[in-house]
């Protein structure tokens, strides 16, 4: 089998310009799914019976958590293929990942604290999944800290690798035992409201959200990456050829 | 030339040097003892001395302190080895580095886990724990300390050498260490009221093994990553 084009996708210049043209074709989809999401959630969803209109952050909360998990993956992933193979563009997808996946996880938790609001009365209860978001914030915030804290890059790179995937290996240990934890801890009427199961013109919405926030994903990471490439090969004499 | 040493007698030489140089300097081995004695006296100050009161929280105060007390005991792991180039030496002795981390790892425990582990009941009885609890505190805190001088031990050889590293030590290592803080406190809650703390032990047993296996290849990635 030949590899080439594999080789040739890890090489910065091209995959800098196959970002390029990637991205739109992960961007225009994102954004009209995004409204028709939105639409249909806000507007053509009828109330719930039991949580009125306050149910309808569900639209923007549940492709938030989804994602800073997905992203969290991601990064892992990438950052496991560039220690093992040490290829420095899956490193530049990782770097380029971290900060996204903290945006989805402060998103996911400030939707989450104002869903509370009304259902709980309280901006914060100590909720399984509101926790466990809080705790993969930190985890996000360890390993941008880490990266942001050593200056020679392919330490920074590889460092902050070996972190994301101890973090990967501890996510489900530190999700259940969160679970655990708030199952002994609290009433268990509150987590009932958590998954209803959905009407079908209160679920395509969510189904449209939560693809159309997968592809937005995708467009930001081929954005921030060939911004991430920019900032590793200024030197390079492809990149005053590409820019000339 | 002398014979070949073999790994396991290699691990044995580094756990008996850094115990040697431990004893040389107890001085700052003791320190993270006081901070953990004097972060769970601040419970009672700032809460009020009502016994009643305090118990209840005990476990939590008490895992707490031993939490960051053996953070702050996590500077005294890599960092002066890294200053003085004797890590350069167990990197380069062609030793298996991963069980010359869990050499390093076990003697730290040892030195830092072990006292605060021993030093607990003590501690306990001020936060009027009856003496019946005493078996859950030495078993939550004896598993919880191992699992916080493995997750410590990545944390501190990924930072080795950085400006205000041991700040970062913290951002990095506390939120790994949050399940065992969950099933630690949770066992010694249980006990203080009376109950069988065997659920969350085990628990905490299975996360010391996972912890004990998988964290020396880890830190040996780390180190190397961290002294090139």
């Amino acid at each position: 089998m030949n590899w080439i084009w594999f080789h040739k996708l890890a090489s910065p210049p091209h995959a800098y310009g196959i970002a390029g043209r990637l991205a739109p074709w992960f961007g225009w989809p994102a954004g009209m799914l995004i409204l028709a999401g939105l639409y249909g959630g806000l507007v053509l969803a009828p109330a719930d019976y039991q949580q009125g209109d306050a149910f309808r952050i569900v639209y923007v909360h549940a492709p938030s958590a989804w994602l800073s998990m997905l992203v969290y993956a991601t990064m892992a992933v990438a950052a496991a293929v560039g220690l093992v193979w040490r290829i420095k563009l899956a490193h530049a997808v990782a770097a380029a990942a971290a900060p996204i996946g903290a945006t989805f996880t402060a998103l996911a938790l400030a939707t989450g604290a104002i869903w509370g609001k009304p259902m709980w009365g309280t901006w914060w209860v100590w909720d399984a999944r509101l926790t466990s978001e809080l705790i993969l914030l930190f985890l996000y915030a360890g390993v941008i800290a880490l990266r942001a804290s050593i200056d020679d890059r392919d330490r920074a790179d590889r460092a902050s690798a070996v972190l994301a995937i101890v973090g990967v290996v501890n996510l489900p240990i530190i999700h259940y035992s969160v679970y655990w934890w708030n199952t002994l801890h609290q009433p268990a009427t509150l987590t009932k409201l958590g998954k209803p199961s959905m009407a079908g013109d209160m679920l395509w919405p969510l189904l449209a959200m939560l693809l159309g926030f997968t592809l937005y994903f995708g467009a930001v990471l081929l954005v921030r990456l060939r911004a991430e490439i920019l900032r590793r090969e200024r030197d390079a004499a492809w990149l005053r050829a590409e820019l000339a | 030339m002398t014979a070949p040493t073999g790994a396991l007698a290699a691990a044995v030489l580094a756990f008996r040097r850094d115990l040697l140089l431990a004893m040389r300097h107890w001085g700052q081995v003791a320190q993270p003892l006081v901070f953990f004695v004097m972060v769970t006296t601040l419970f009672p100050l700032a809460l009020g001395p009502e016994l009643g009161q305090l118990r209840e929280i005990a476990a939590g105060t008490l895992w707490v302190a031993a939490l960051l007390a053996s953070l702050l005991g996590l500077e005294l792991l890599f960092r002066t080895d890294h200053a003085d180039g004797s890590l350069e030496q167990l990197l380069l002795s062609g030793q298996p580095l991963a069980v010359l981390a869990l050499a390093k790892g076990l003697a730290h425990w040892t030195v830092c886990g072990l006292p605060l582990v021993l030093l607990a009941p003590l501690v306990a009885v001020s936060l009027g724990v009856p003496i019946e609890a005493n078996g859950a505190i030495l078993l939550s805190l004896g598993l919880g300390t191992g699992i916080l001088s493995a997750l410590g031990a990545i944390g501190s050889a990924l930072t080795l050498g950085l400006r205000r590293g041991s700040l970062l030590l913290g951002l990095l290592v506390l939120p790994l260490a949050m399940p065992a803080l969950i099933f630690g406190a949770r066992a010694i809650d249980l006990a203080i009221h009376g109950d069988s703390a065997c659920g969350p032990l085990l628990l905490l047993s299975a996360m010391l093994v996972l912890c004990v296996t998988l964290a020396p290849p880890a830190v040996a990635a780390a180190l190397r990553i961290s002294s090139e």
